[in-house]
């Protein structure tokens, strides 16, 4: 079982890291990186605009009762713009995008697998790692930076409208209580990590499709795996980005 | 024209150059020998149907031929170039002139039938304009009779169907030899009957050699010159499908009766 483990860590470093040798080859495949960067982007704006709204003004009401208790309710803007861009919206951005798109990409590259589509691909003359891999990866890497930033502007609003649930905070306090708040060192990590994220998903998606077997069970099995592996090695990133910007005295 | 009548292509071999040849060729998956020193030529010209129980390597052959898979032992040599010796690039390069039609058709689900075709005519910069590339498009999908579903989707084709689309993807880079995976499997007989004369109708106007894999004889009785009996990974028996139906061997008998 561990040997099983290691080995599979072993596959999926020299898959991840051939990415960036397909990356440097010529003739990049720009018109599918775009078809995948709206598939990625566009069609996961919804899912992640509302969640992100929910999780501003959750945690906005759920956080109101207790600095009432110390009467810290003036702080309320300055604590959740924090949670939220440096946390909470980059976090659930990447797991809902590890839902989405990585069982997306696992499925639809497994089923191109045992339907030999990926076969007919090299026997095209076509290098299916660049055509399909790296469009996918790339569009991951680049898009998921951007939904989590939109997910920061939408949560931050949700957390407007939740602290005007039970009390008065003007829209022009709440924003300049925020943008005071915020800084470089909050920002900055949030989005860099963000990228790494998007490379993950991408990855862990195209690795389990493209290595998918055993007929449509095994499609099943490449997009639950993929779920599975991207959610946890975000967590497992952003664990390492925390320390990181804890060195770095960015916390 | 007869539908199951034989193919009557007079094709002597000693006349013609060798286009695939393949020496002591090995392939084992475990402990399972699929092939076992198998030793094979392919004409110009030529359709070649290769005959063998299910399991028994006809797939693999075709594979390790087109390079999808690596021989464990052996020499291939595809159009004089030996296919273990190339590295990925030229192999792309010497697959422009090797068609395959897959069993299972892999067609592309996501693009239409018009991007399909043009999938391998763009990855080789063959035809740069729209127009032309239009144009060869167009061609193709005559010469299967289908230029009306250019703009569908391959979900919304009939197997029969769907089969031609992949035979015109093949047929778009004008290859040497076409490799035939399986072609009628899964067709009714009406629409395998069809499929095997446009192989034949193929064969006589780009003068394409071929190997076919097939359990279908109904469409081995139409498309082939030669046959040869893959049994325990070798070449058993080579002939035309006179010749090896009234064969006494019990192994080919079989596969006539």
């Amino acid at each position: 079982m561990v040997k099983e483990i290691f080995i599979e860590i072993g596959l999926i470093t020299r898959f991840a890291g051939r990415f960036f040798r397909e990356l440097i080859k010529p003739q990049l495949e720009f018109s599918e990186f775009v078809r995948q960067c709206f598939f990625i982007g566009n069609k996961s704006l919804s899912l992640v605009g509302i969640t992100a709204f929910i999780m501003g003004l959750v945690i906005t009401i759920q956080s109101r009762p207790t600095l009432v208790e110390f009467g810290a309710e003036a702080w309320l803007p300055k604590m959740v713009s924090v949670s939220l861009v440096r946390e909470i919206a980059p976090v659930i951005t990447a797991l809902i995008c590890a839902g989405k798109i990585g069982s997306g990409i696992g499925a639809e590259l497994g089923s191109m697998k045992v339907t030999e589509q990926i076969d007919a691909m090299y026997v095209s003359g076509t290098n299916p790692y660049k055509f399909l891999v790296v469009t996918r990866v790339m569009a991951t890497t680049l898009m998921i930076p951007i939904l989590a930033i939109m997910a920061d502007g939408v949560s931050l609003y949700g957390g407007y409208l939740g602290a005007n649930i039970h009390g008065i905070v003007s829209w022009d306090l709440y924003w300049n209580q925020v943008f005071d708040t915020l800084v470089f060192g909050d920002v900055l990590p949030s989005i860099i990590k963000t990228f790494f994220f998007g490379y993950v998903i991408g990855i862990i998606g195209s690795y389990k499709g493209f290595n998918s077997n055993r007929g449509t069970e095994g499609v099943g099995q490449s997009a639950n795996s993929a779920v599975v592996i991207s959610s946890l090695l975000v967590f497992i990133i952003d664990l390492l980005a925390v320390q990181i910007t804890d060195v770095l005295n960015l916390n | 024209m007869d539908g199951t009548a034989v193919n009557t292509n007079i094709f002597t071999k000693p006349d013609r150059d060798a286009v695939i040849t393949i020496r002591n060729l090995y392939k084992s998956f475990g402990d399972n020998k699929v092939l076992n020193g198998l030793d094979l030529d392919l004409y110009r010209g030529e359709n070649m149907v290769v005959l063998g129980k299910s399991g028994s390597g006809k797939s693999v052959l075709i594979k390790i031929i087109i390079g999808l898979m690596r021989p464990d032992n052996g020499s291939v040599h595809v159009l004089n170039h030996d296919i273990c010796q190339l590295n990925s690039s030229q192999l792309d390069k010497m697959r422009v002139k090797v068609g395959f039609l897959f069993q299972s058709n892999a067609l592309y689900d996501s693009m239409t039938v018009r991007e399909n075709l043009e999938f391998p005519l763009r990855r080789h910069w063959i035809k740069t304009t729209k127009e032309e590339v239009n144009r060869l498009v167009m061609e193709a999908l005559k010469n299967v009779g289908l230029p009306h579903t250019v703009d569908m989707m391959p979900s919304e084709l009939s197997g029969g169907m769907r089969k031609r689309i992949a035979l015109a993807r093949t047929l778009i880079l004008k290859p040497e030899i076409i490799l035939y995976d399986e072609p009628t499997t899964g067709l009714d007989p009406i629409t395998g009957k069809e499929i095997s004369h446009l192989m034949l109708d193929i064969q006589k106007k780009y003068n394409t050699s071929s190997i076919i894999i097939s359990h279908d004889i109904n469409c081995v009785k139409i498309v082939a010159n030669r046959i040869v009996m893959l049994i325990d990974g070798k070449c058993e028996a080579t002939g035309t499908y006179h010749e090896l139906s009234i064969s006494k061997d019990n192994r080919v008998k079989q596969f006539f009766e």
